[in-house]
């Protein structure tokens, strides 16, 4: 066993930090949460020679150690934590050769806290096209630390980086800025008061709005001789800090980093120019979107064709070769089916998070939030909801894991919560089997009324997302700090690797963090369709070949009755009827109640169920749709599936919170019960309500 | 008040004077908001809203309510 040294990757958002991570790391990473909150933990062991290991965090982007969101709060309250497993025994600062200047603001924090740091230059492969040249002896000297000059693109430097973080011990400690010069008065009793302490570290634990370890905090307030001041005393300080810190930064860079302008290209503002125009800029963004709603629903339905029919052959193959019995078909008709329900998502996702990474490294992802940030406001979100929103069309789950880049938590928390309302493709199947029962063939202006329908119901989707979060915005008495400052970051060619690894990452964070939650939910259908109370589900083919005896049917017809009747006296069919009462003032049955119950696991479900209620052998929708046309309901007679039963489907199925995953995910993202939870009871009761309202109407 | 920077036109240059310091995220202070700095209005959004900046080299983008209390001189046409 080798010695291990931790080491820190700290720096500004679009400084490469992440690439240099990846370098660093290889395949060698793994990707978790820090413990109670969502801000991802991402580490790796990089080595460096004689045995040395390195355990490198990359921490999260942030502008400075004043942390405005939760992410970068992470940042600091490591860094103010000795005790701290992860607290590193040298911090990287990771900077940009293009934003030198403002990347060294917090290089100089950390150095202030007296911890070993040393600078990585990134993106030099761009100098040359930027006319900037750097003298790095000088730099070095000027600001007390070594420096490596890294290219992540070029892979050149990564080697020079190990060997420096190797001689960390070398690094010299000495603090950019003298703290107490920030006020004298001020300084000089923060220090009579703790005398043992180092005064740039008390600064930051008294002017940090988030609690670091609730002794430091108390402790400071626990002094009676010592008076703080005010919340808008505290600010003009820092920004007088802010000052001194900016004139040490342009002393240090004075000889040692001059740029020739008259060199530089700038493809930036021809981009710009197109990409964020009050027309052109929409444009673009609506054919982009355009293209990914294409990869999301067209190309990932090859890949989930092939794997819904791998699991349904995985299925019969294992319940052909096991001996038949409770487990095979709990293997066969649970577990293997619930696997598939977490396997068919994974194209999408996958493809989302290629555009979405894609969007994003390239830069582009900031010129929509700039685009969409007036529009979104009026609802009381931010322009950085647009993504989620976007994504949920395809799968609410990674459209809320989407909205962790929003500083504001009450914009944050209002997007997570409107999101499921959106239409998402597992709304898709059952929306297109009711309409195809209850809407005419007829065209209206040259639109048919079943594209029409289909296409009010996605803008109804959006239409709920925006109103509620509207009302949302006005109820919810949230207190956080609403500011909107968006970096609009240089144009770059997205890495393949930076891009590959994102996708590996947030397809398997999915997989296994929801994944186990569908999982167990189709086991617990499974039982419960499976098993009834009672003489009559035990005595199942009793009773139906005694019932059918006269009729000469097949061995197959005879199965699919027998199928049929356990499942109306399973424990989910007893539900079913159960709730009958509830549901037929919506012009429901107890079978579709089924479905709806059986939907809450997820929407696509509902199409199965009925499929299996119907004795349908095979999920072929033409031959449910017929068995469907011909129900009767057995109360009003005539057709259960009309005009106004099937409005009021359509309308439960396109507000109603159904879906487990979202759920769980929500559960996750907030880190509390109380907001998945009023998600189901006010969308369920919301959609139960206009379903009312429809059927009522419309019978 | 036409000496604020919501008040800036398309590619002009101005020299930041002052910042109301308790209205301006401090975020923004750290990325080079500060009195003495240069700022160009890049490109703005439908309504003037939000505006995008290249303020001393860094290119962000603010809403108009918090540019409203950032105070300049104009300097030039960009």
């Amino acid at each position: 066993m080798g010695k291990q040294i931790n080491v820190a990757l700290i720096g500004n958002p679009n400084t490469g930090k992440t690439s240099v991570f990846n370098a660093l790391t290889g395949l060698n990473q793994k990707v978790g949460n820090y413990p109670g909150i969502t801000v991802e933990k991402k580490e790796g062991v990089c080595k460096l020679s004689r045995g040395l290991k390195a355990h490198i965090i990359d921490l999260p982007g942030t502008y400075s150690l004043n942390a405005s969101s939760l992410d970068e709060s992470v940042v600091i309250e490591l860094l103010l934590n000795k005790n701290d497993k992860d607290f590193p025994d040298v911090a990287v600062v990771v900077s940009d050769v293009e934003n030198l200047k403002r990347n060294l603001l917090i290089f100089t924090q950390i150095k202030d806290l007296e911890i070993p740091t040393l600078l990585v230059i990134n993106m030099a492969d761009r100098m040359a096209y930027k006319g900037i040249s750097l003298n790095i002896p000088n730099l070095e000297e000027q600001l007390n630390t070594k420096i490596a000059l890294v290219s992540t693109r070029k892979k050149q430097g990564i080697d020079e980086l190990k060997q420096l973080i190797e001689g960390y011990k070398d690094l010299s400690t000495q603090p950019c800025l003298d703290t107490s010069e920030i006020d004298k008065d001020y300084f000089s009793s923060l220090h009579k008061a703790f005398p043992n302490q180092l005064l740039y570290k008390l600064w930051l634990v008294i002017t940090q709005d988030v609690n670091f370890g609730k002794t430091d905090r108390n402790e400071i307030d626990a002094v009676a001789n010592f008076k703080t001041k005010n919340k808008a005393d505290l600010k003009r300080l820092q920004q007088k800090e802010t000052i001194k810190r900016y004139q040490f930064i342009n002393n240090a860079l004075k000889k040692g980093h001059t740029i020739d302008t008259s060199k530089a290209k700038d493809l930036r503002s021809k981009l710009d120019r197109v990409l964020t125009h009050k027309i052109w800029g929409y444009a673009i963004f609506f054919f982009i979107l355009l293209l990914m709603f294409q990869a999301i629903y067209d190309w990932s339905g090859i890949p989930m064709d092939f794997i819904d029919e791998t699991f349904a052959s995985l299925s019969e193959w294992t319940k052909n070769q096991l001996p038949s019995g409770a487990f095979t078909d709990l293997l066969a008709e649970g577990i293997i089916p619930g696997l598939g329900g977490i396997v068919i998502f994974i194209p999408q996702i996958a493809f989302l998070f290629l555009f979405i990474s894609v969007l994003e490294e390239s830069g582009y992802m900031s010129r929509v939030v700039f685009l969409m940030d007036r529009v979104m406001r009026r609802f009381g979100l931010s322009g950085k909801s647009v993504v989620p929103l976007i994504s949920g069309t395809a799968c609410a789950i990674p459209a809320v894991m989407a909205t962790r880049n929003i500083e504001s938590w009450k914009e944050r928390l209002i997007t997570i919560l409107v999101t499921p309302f959106t239409t998402c493709s597992a709304r898709l199947p059952v929306y297109l089997i009711i309409i195809s029962l209850v809407i005419p063939e007829g065209h209206f202006l040259g639109l048919g009324y079943q594209a029409l329908t289909l296409m009010l119901l996605y803008l109804l989707g959006f239409g709920a997302a925006v109103g509620s979060a509207y009302i949302l915005n006005k109820i919810l008495k949230i207190r956080s700090k609403s500011f909107f400052v968006v970096e609009m970051p240089n144009y770059k060619l997205p890495l393949f690797k930076n891009v590959a690894l994102t996708v590996v990452e947030k397809t398997k964070s999915f997989v296994f963090g929801a994944g186990k939650i569908i999982l167990a939910i189709s086991i617990i259908l499974w039982f419960l369709a499976s098993y009834g109370p009672g003489d009559d589900f035990n005595n199942a083919e009793e009773i139906i070949t005694t019932k059918y005896a006269s009729q000469n049917l097949s061995e197959d017809e005879l199965q699919q009755h027998v199928a049929s009747f356990k499942l109306e006296n399973s424990f989910i069919g007893i539900t079913g009827r159960a709730i009958e009462p509830m549901i037929s003032p919506l012009g429901y049955d107890w079978k579709i109640g089924i479905a709806i119950v059986s939907s809450f696991a997820a929407r696509e479900v509902f199409v199965g169920t009925l499929a299996t209620i119907y004795s349908v052998g095979s999920d072929d929708e033409a031959t449910i749709k017929n068995r469907m046309a011909a129900e009767i309901n057995p109360i009003l007679g005539g057709p259960l599936f009309n005009f106004a039963s099937g409005i009021s489907l359509l309308l439960f199925y396109a507000f109603a919170m159904q879906c487990m995953s979202t759920l769980a995910i929500v559960k996750k993202e907030t880190n509390s019960w109380k907001w998945p939870v009023m998600q189901l009871v006010i969308m369920s009761s919301f959609a139960y309500i206009v379903a009312l309202m429809a059927f009522q109407f419309l019978k | 008040m036409e000496n604020t920077l919501a008040h800036l036109k398309r590619g002009e240059i101005a020299l930041i004077t002052d910042v109301s310091s308790i209205h301006i995220p401090l975020k923004l202070l750290e990325m080079g908001c500060l009195p003495g700095n240069t700022v160009q209005l890049v490109q703005v959004a439908p309504f003037q809203d939000p505006m995008y900046l290249n303020i001393n080299g860094s290119h962000l983008a603010i809403r108009k309510e918090t540019a409203m209390h950032i105070l300049i001189e104009k300097v030039s046409h960009g």
